[in-house]
């Protein structure tokens, strides 16, 4: 192989793997690491600068970063960096005097946001402190999105939803509430607007038009259903409750049932377990409130009688799974009736643009989607962008607030004639961590803790009311060791070719097999060779410069490195070296920054 | 020394041996030598050897004196028996334990001062006796422990940091004992783990007397340009004559060797060495050749390693001895003491 390009922030970025599955970018080891020292205003606002939104992230964000941490793989269980955001959150001092503001002065530039969901309200983020002129059009009365029309209240309490997206507005959005648009062409035409960004979400629940769809009212569509809930239209439901589907939305029905007076909920799924779109928290969490989940039944038919629902009729299927562990569309092999008083559908949402017209120049894909650059955000036509739910379909709120960022960059390069795909790239610092002959500017000993778990509310006390938050946030306890758990995989090894003896101290010191000093070959054939096989492809090898002494490479499996930096306090010569990387990501205004650094160098 | 220990936290794939344990079940403390010892790697390759041989922890007993590399055995397999002796000294205790227990396996680790100057005497003796053990000697040519002083197997013209270079002419450990009639005897390198794992499971098997010259880099007194112990000499001017595999009684011969190349050599316990002869007219079952050999590559230079000699045949100190099969420790007191009385007699057979 060849001898590992680290100058490229990939590489290193890539080792933090919390950090490179974040689609923000959260510094996830950072954050944790100012949590350790108590700093918990500093780690907020950590969080703030990638993921804008920590105290709302720190409840519900889908949480990609942990089946992606290291510590899972080493360990049963990954660090719950989720929980520790929300630290962050509920112990800071009041952090409002550190928030960025708007500009002393408007750039003269027109923004439309349209949805004041999450994608919209990072625009304006990040382009309100450059100057822009920003209004929002929301269609509800509230602003939000589905982060307060449909995810429930016992999740994200409301208070939480106000502040965060009170720190944007408070810098001089202009909100138009109860404003819907009805047709891009007209705001175009006669809008005056400079750019306008598209961020109205994924806002159509799926059908299923099955016999007796159309004859009861008892049959819902979920996103709707928790939208009326969410704005008191809808106040009870009956006993006997089916939802349909096993996705998140199904997780937040069945939930939000027990709590409007239903007392036997069932999530029929069509698959096995293992198949199942929810997130495992999301299914834990529902068990935990005795809510059954029914597996292998294929909905058939709604039974009405004498104009009423009655139940429910299923075929009962059987799967095949290949050695791939991949699944055959089944066989029915039995038929059943349940009995309930409601139907709930959770089996999807899809995009919906009615309001947008099709000869202006908005190219649309064969799913009626629009056609987006995944780079600048923009459509075909220019100066219109997308983001979130509305772009590439259904995701989740940090993906909504990634195309946040990503088009706020875009609409100022648009708005000042720049090219849209001249973008600042990522870049990378690196500091050494060594503060005495063995001493690290961070904890590097492994502590073999395990991860500690969310207390809840009493099961009986959280049904009393809608807005019970159940999940109480960890303690100081609780917090103090799972920080610990981190493995601080900033804190990058980094070798030094021309220094090393070839004592072996690293290789025989690491405690998990990380290291290897052997003869260069192709990546398949070194990966077999290692102290370790280095199975996990995933993981890259990095891989030195021939060695002085015998031309011999230093090859590291990243894989499992616990960061513990035995190797570099047993390497006599400082080959290997403890280096802190921070990913330096750019946003809108460090793309504003440039604009000024080039007009002052041109004078 | 580091301020942590080795974290217990494991590869997950770490591979099982007979026993069911892994190799880090073998580890010791935390090493407190210079970061970069050679001492240290030869700790790592003794754990993998004894890992790899599937060795009760219980029945093995580690042995030393004083130095650098006497401390080692601190830093394997830390539930087995251990006496760390005065200097040069080593030899003489494990004579005693093994003549007391002749069912541990004792590993003895030296240095070159230990063995060489104050304890010469008893190292000769106990090649005599042929003693059941497997002897390393970590040879860096000083004196680690006392801050870097020549040793006596300092070469002729090497230089220490400071200071003229030696004169003295230095002794080799390997012609010593091949002269003094050791039954197994090899060199090798710290810095070569390939070599050095099989040569040590091999000492280990070894009924009699295994001797391990390992060349083992002091980073802190002898790894400077000049010197003849550093990792870069050794590197430039070590020869492999004969590599061995060790294999075990359970193991079957996978690797081809040419005809002729290929030398098997059985042990008492059924495992295998097979040796990969580098040099084709290299004998090591030939104590005059052997010696011959050594002769010559030394006038030009090299360094050879492997396992240079090997005599299978020749008992060890119960054999020679004539002593009972059961350990005497073992033995009810009585038995083993049976009073003045009988002791009187005894000498009486004498008169
Ligand atoms: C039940 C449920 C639970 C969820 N739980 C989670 C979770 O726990 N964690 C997570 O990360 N994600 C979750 N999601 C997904 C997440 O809510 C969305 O991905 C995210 O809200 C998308 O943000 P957005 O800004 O793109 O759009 P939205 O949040 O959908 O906001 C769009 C806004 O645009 C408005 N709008 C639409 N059309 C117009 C128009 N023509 N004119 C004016 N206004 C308009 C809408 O009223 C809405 O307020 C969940 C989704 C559902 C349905
Ligand atoms: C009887 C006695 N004499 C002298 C010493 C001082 N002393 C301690 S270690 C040592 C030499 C160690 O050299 P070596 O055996 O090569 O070990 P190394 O430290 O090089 O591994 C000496 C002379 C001693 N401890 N005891
Ligand atoms: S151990 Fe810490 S830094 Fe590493 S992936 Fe997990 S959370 Fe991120
Ligand atoms: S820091 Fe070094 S010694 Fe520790 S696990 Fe990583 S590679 Fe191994
Ligand atoms: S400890 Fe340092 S000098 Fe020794 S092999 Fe490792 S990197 Fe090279
Ligand atoms: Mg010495």
């Amino acid at each position: 192989m060849k001898p590992t390009d680290t100058t490229h922030p990939d590489y290193f970025h890539k080792v933090v793997d919390c950090q490179w599955a974040c689609p923000a970018h959260t510094d996830v080891p950072n954050y944790i690491r100012l949590i350790a020292q108590g700093r918990f205003s500093d780690a907020y606002m950590l969080n703030r600068e990638s993921n804008v939104f920590p105290g709302i992230l720190g409840r519900v964000c889908d949480r990609p970063c942990e089946p992606a941490c290291r510590r899972g793989r080493v360990e049963a269980k990954p660090v719950a960096i989720c929980r520790l955001k929300r630290v962050a959150s509920d112990y800071r001092d009041d952090i409002t005097a550190r928030l960025p503001k708007a500009a002393a002065r408007k750039n003269g530039k027109k923004i439309a946001l349209i949805g004041a969901g999450c994608a919209s309200l990072t625009v304006a983020n990040d382009l309100l402190p450059l100057g822009y002129d920003v209004t929002i059009f929301e269609q509800l009365d509230a602003t939000g999105g589905l982060m307060r029309t449909n995810i429930p209240q016992f999740r994200l309490p409301p208070k939480i939803l106000d502040e965060e997206i009170g720190y944007i507005l408070d810098m001089g959005a202009r909100l138009e509430l109860g404003h819907r648009i009805d047709s891009l062409r007209e705001m175009l035409e006669s809008g005056g607007f400079d750019a306008i960004f598209v961020g109205t979400g994924a806002p159509r629940g799926k059908e299923l038009n099955l016999p007796g769809r159309n004859e009861t009212q008892n049959i819902h569509i979920g996103i709707d259903w928790l939208e009326s809930v969410a704005f008191e239209h809808t106040e009870s439901i009956g006993e006997k409750v089916l939802i349909i589907g096993v996705g998140n939305t199904a997780m937040d029905c069945c939930r939000t049932s027990l709590r409007l007076g239903a007392n036997n909920v069932k999530v029929m799924a069509r698959k096995p377990r293992g198949f199942f779109k929810a997130s495992d928290w999301e299914l834990e969490d529902a068990e935990e409130e005795n809510v059954e989940i029914v597996v292998n039944h294929s909905p058939k038919e709604f039974v009405i009688e004498n104009g009423r629902l009655t139940g429910m009729k299923f075929d009962v299927m059987e799967y095949n799974i290949d050695a791939n562990g991949r699944i055959d569309r089944g066989t029915a092999v039995d038929e059943v009736t349940l009995p309930c008083d409601d139907v709930i559908l959770a089996i999807g949402q899809e995009n919906a643009f009615p309001w947008i017209e099709r000869d202006i120049g908005i190219e649309f894909d064969e799913w009626d989607c629009p056609v987006v650059d995944e780079t600048t955000m923009m459509c075909t036509r220019d100066g219109v962008f997308f983001g979130g739910d509305s772009a590439f379909g259904p995701k989740n709120i940090i993906w909504a607030v990634a195309h946040g960022h990503e088009a706020a960059i875009s609409i100022h390069k648009y708005c000042h004639g720049e090219d849209l795909y001249d973008r600042l790239p990522h870049g990378m610092n690196l500091s050494t961590q060594k503060m005495g002959i063995h001493e690290w500017s961070f904890s590097n000993d492994y502590d073999p803790a395990e991860r500690r778990l969310m207390p809840h509310v009493d099961l009986k006390e959280r049904f009393k009311k809608l807005d019970i938050e159940v999940e109480l946030g960890f303690t100081a306890e609780q917090t103090l060791q799972e920080v610990e758990r981190c493995l601080n995989c900033d804190v990058q090894t980094v070798f030094t070719s021309n220094l090393c003896i070839e004592c072996d101290a690293c290789i025989d010191v690491c405690p998990v097999n990380c290291l290897t000093i052997t003869e260069n070959g192709d990546e398949q054939d070194l990966r077999q060779r290692l102290s370790a096989p280095a199975e996990n492809l995933e993981q890259d090898l990095y891989v030195s410069e021939g060695l002085p002494q015998t031309g011999r490479v230093m090859v590291k499996d990243e894989d499992l490195c616990v960061h513990c930096s035995l190797c570099a306090e047993r390497c006599p010569t400082g080959a290997w070296d403890m280096q802190k990387s921070t990913l330096l990501i750019p946003y809108a205004r460090d793309e504003a920054n440039r604009d000024r650094r080039r007009k002052a160098a041109a004078g | 020394m580091s301020y942590i220990a080795k974290p217990k936290v494991t590869h997950p794939k770490l591979k099982k041996n007979e026993l069911g344990l892994t190799v880090r079940d073998y580890e010791g403390t935390v090493s407190t030598l210079c970061a970069g010892c050679g001492h240290d790697s030869i700790t790592a390759a003794i754990i993998q050897a004894v890992f790899e041989l599937g060795m009760e922890p219980h029945k093995l007993a580690k042995m030393s004196g004083i130095g650098c590399s006497s401390k080692t055995p601190a830093y394997f397999v830390s539930q087995s028996h251990g006496f760390n002796s005065v200097h040069g000294r080593m030899a003489s205790v494990t004579t005693g334990a093994n003549a007391a227990n002749r069912d541990l396996t004792y590993i003895g680790v030296s240095g070159d001062g230990d063995s060489l100057s104050i304890g010469m005497g008893q190292f000769a003796h106990v090649i005599r006796r042929n003693l059941n053990m497997c002897y390393i000697i970590e040879n860096n040519g000083v004196y680690g422990l006392t801050k870097g002083q020549y040793s006596a197997s300092a070469d002729v013209g090497s230089k220490a940091k400071k200071g003229p270079a030696n004169r003295q002419m230095p002794i080799d450990p390997i012609s010593t004992a091949i002269g003094l009639g050791a039954t197994y005897i090899a060199r090798s390198f710290s810095g070569d783990k390939q070599q050095l794992v099989p040569l040590i499971k091999g000492a280990l098997t070894h009924r009699g007397f295994a001797l391990l010259d390992v060349i083992s880099p002091c980073v802190t007194f002898n790894d400077h340009e000049g010197s003849t112990k550093s990792y870069a000499h050794t590197r430039k001017h070590f020869h492999h004559v004969i590599d061995a595999d060790f294999i075990h009684p359970k193991e079957e011969i996978v690797a081809a060797y040419n005809e002729g190349e290929a030398m098997p050599v059985e042990l008492h316990d059924g495992s295998k060495i097979v040796f990969r002869k580098l040099n084709e007219d290299y004998d090591p079952t030939s104590r005059s050749a052997a010696f011959a050999f050594l002769r010559d590559s030394e006038n030009a230079g090299e360094i050879i390693t492997g396992l240079l000699y090997i005599d299978e045949e020749m008992g060890d100190m119960h054999h020679l001895s004539g002593s009972v099969d059961e350990p005497l420790s073992k033995i009810p007191y009585e038995t083993l003491n049976p009073g003045a009385a009988t002791l009187s007699k005894l000498m009486d057979r004498y008169r």
